[in-house]
């Protein structure tokens, strides 16, 4: 499998393949953290880290490693980066973990780690599996940062707010007050909303493929010209 | 009901759906007097909002959908719901808070399951419980009976009562409006809520000296009289054969038998007598307009006993263990989970075969579909 073609690894990550909105992997922290853009930026960005990590060192010992024990090396080898990335995040975004709090030691079980790991690094050389690890890192930070940027802003009316945890006081000023300051509505923000948002999500996704097909089924049945007999009898494959 | 799912021999039922629906409209009319006469035009005024925005999203759906617009506006089922929530929620709430509820049940509730009949969970309840649960404190603001108010007050007349739902600004109107939320002898915690903070009274005591129950004996002034205004209106779709009795009376006995059994002979930690329960809060309007909804509920006889049952038992335990006053909504909600499950354990037999039991789930059709 060494023909590995980064289009298709970047096109897989990103959306075919989406591990929130197609895989739905790791919808725990996905639901649980995305009530506001900074929470799900910072714990995208954790799980991203980790994920290239892991991708990257399980690509390395794939050979060495005889299939019996791989899960256990698997899971060793993510617990050894989610720990990395925990004492990162303590080290330089301390009030951001406190408020991510038990969903980066969590990573450890987020399905979709294990899940590249098993399905591609394992099969696939060092840096086609730091790439995928990457995509599928971004594919899944990127549903997170929309899903908390809309929650945000439903739920609480603003955007960008706090983002100084995780970007320094550079960030301090870049709340937006989309709406009224006496303004939410708590049902976005709690796990109900989630789960309704992730579901409209993922229509979205469906609705805009099933269009793009449509197009595409419809430039290639274009009809040939001269003239042809339909064929009325037996079944047509 | 036409959406009753039963087995051969069929029997042309003469209901169609729009009969059902104008049936139902009709009978929350004595409801709606009773809520008018004691607590003001509020409750109308959120019928008027809640009905405009339910057409507005049903005919916007309906036609995303491709769907011919008239043909579901006309069988008033949007309609239906948008009655319910306009009597359910708070009178005089902010007119946001219906829009709200009301897009929430039409759209997410109601057309994304797939519309009339696909809904697993009852409309009406789902826009109720997504604004108790966003808007703690609009919710729970419900203004007082007519006959609490001090002397020299009333209950604010139809303009008053509009400036104050659509919260216009303007200096003598915003005057008005801001003294209506503030004053508290215009709005208070609803009975059930002022029970459960009853600070150590015996019940008999907080009976007489807590103001809902000193103008209504049994269940709060006015709440008693909205209640029985709801019992009517069951009573008469009940007899118009709109839906059977089952769900309404088990789920009435469930919760007298509960408020029975936990009485605890009127003590200072008493759950309150059976009286209030059955006739405070939105027990009648869910017994006989919530519960009977016949897409949302069990479809057998015995399905829809224990369905109501179960739901009588619910709306016991949250109102007496939990965190908010009443629980209808919440009830209703988790029984609708529950409804395919019961439905599954109480398939009636089917004429000319044998009982479909527990044991033998995987009869013979189910066996040869395996095998094909």
């Amino acid at each position: 499998m060494s023909d590995v073609s980064y289009r298709e690894i970047s096109r897989n990550g990103l959306w075919d393949n989406n591990p929130a909105l197609v895989q739905l992997l790791g919808l725990c922290p996905l639901l649980a953290v995305t009530g506001s853009v900074v929470n799900a930026l910072g714990l995208g960005l954790a799980t991203m880290a980790v994920l290239v990590g892991s991708n990257a060192v399980v690509s390395l010992i794939r050979n060495r490693v005889t299939d019996a024990v791989r899960i256990p090396a698997f899971v060793m080898i993510i617990a050894t980066f989610t720990t990395c990335t925990e004492m990162l995040m303590k080290a330089y975004t301390y009030e951001l973990y406190q408020i991510l709090g038990i969903f980066i030691p969590l990573i450890v079980t987020n399905c979709t780690i294990l899940g590249r790991a098993e399905a591609f690094a394992s099969k696939n050389a060092l840096i086609p599996s730091i790439a995928d690890g990457l995509l599928m890192g971004l594919g899944f930070g990127a549903v997170l940062l929309v899903l908390g940027g809309i929650r945000e802003v439903l739920g609480s009316g603003t955007l960008f707010a706090n983002m100084d945890l995780l970007f320094g006081p550079v960030a301090a000023n870049w709340s937006i007050q989309v709406f009224g300051s006496g303004y939410s509505f708590l049902v976005a923000i709690l796990p109900p909303g989630a789960f309704i948002i992730t579901g409209l999500l993922i229509a979205v996704k469906n609705a805009l493929d099933t269009r793009a097909k449509q197009r595409r089924d419809a430039l290639k049945a274009r009809p040939v010209k001269g003239a042809k007999r339909v064929r009325t009898t037996g079944v047509v494959h | 009901m036409a959406l009753l799912r039963t087995t051969s021999p069929h029997l042309h039922g003469p209901q169609t759906t729009q009969h059902v629906m104008q049936q139902l409209l009709l009978a929350t009319v004595p409801g709606l007097i009773a809520l008018s006469w004691h607590f003001g035009w509020g409750s109308l005024i959120n019928i008027v909002i809640a009905s405009c925005t339910a057409l507005a999203c049903e005919a916007t759906i309906v036609s995303l959908r491709k769907r011919p617009a008239w043909f579901y506006l006309r069988d008033c089922s949007a309609l239906v719901t948008a009655v319910l929530i306009g009597l359910a929620l708070p009178p005089l709430a902010p007119w946001w808070v219906v829009v709200v509820a009301t897009t929430f049940a039409i759209v997410i509730a109601k057309h994304l399951y797939g519309g009339m009949g696909y809904n697993p969970f009852n409309p009406a309840m789902v826009g109720y419980v997504v604004v108790l649960v966003s808007f703690p404190v609009e919710m729970t603001t419900w203004p007082v009976a007519q006959s609490m108010l001090p002397d020299g007050l009333s209950t604010p007349g139809l303009w008053e009562s509009i400036q104050v739902v659509f919260q216009f600004s303007g200096s003598a109107v915003d005057s008005y409006s801001s003294a209506y939320h503030s004053i508290d002898a215009y709005t208070a915690a609803t009975p059930l809520d002022s029970f459960k903070h009853n600070n150590g009274l015996l019940a008999e005591q907080f009976y007489d000296q807590d103001a809902w129950f000193v103008g209504g004996r049994w269940a709060g002034a006015g709440w008693e009289w909205v209640n029985l205004g709801f019992l009517t209106g069951g009573c008469y779709l009940l007899y118009q054969r709109i839906f059977t009795w089952h769900a309404p009376v088990a789920m009435l006995s469930a919760l007298s038998i509960m408020a029975w059994l936990n009485f605890d002979g009127g003590s200072s930690v008493s759950n309150g007598s059976a009286s209030m329960h059955l006739l405070s809060g939105a027990t009648m309007l869910g017994a006989f307009f919530i519960v009977t909804d016949p897409v949302t509920s069990a479809v057998s006889h015995t399905g829809r006993l224990i369905y109501g049952a179960l739901i009588g038992v619910l709306i016991f335990v949250i109102r007496a263990w939990g965190n908010y006053p009443d629980a209808v909504a919440f009830a209703v909600l988790l029984m609708n989970f529950a409804a395919p499950f019961i439905d599954y354990y109480t398939l009636p037999r089917t004429y000319g075969h044998e009982k479909y039991g527990l044991g033998k789930k995987a009869s013979t059709s189910q066996q040869s579909l395996d095998k094909d």
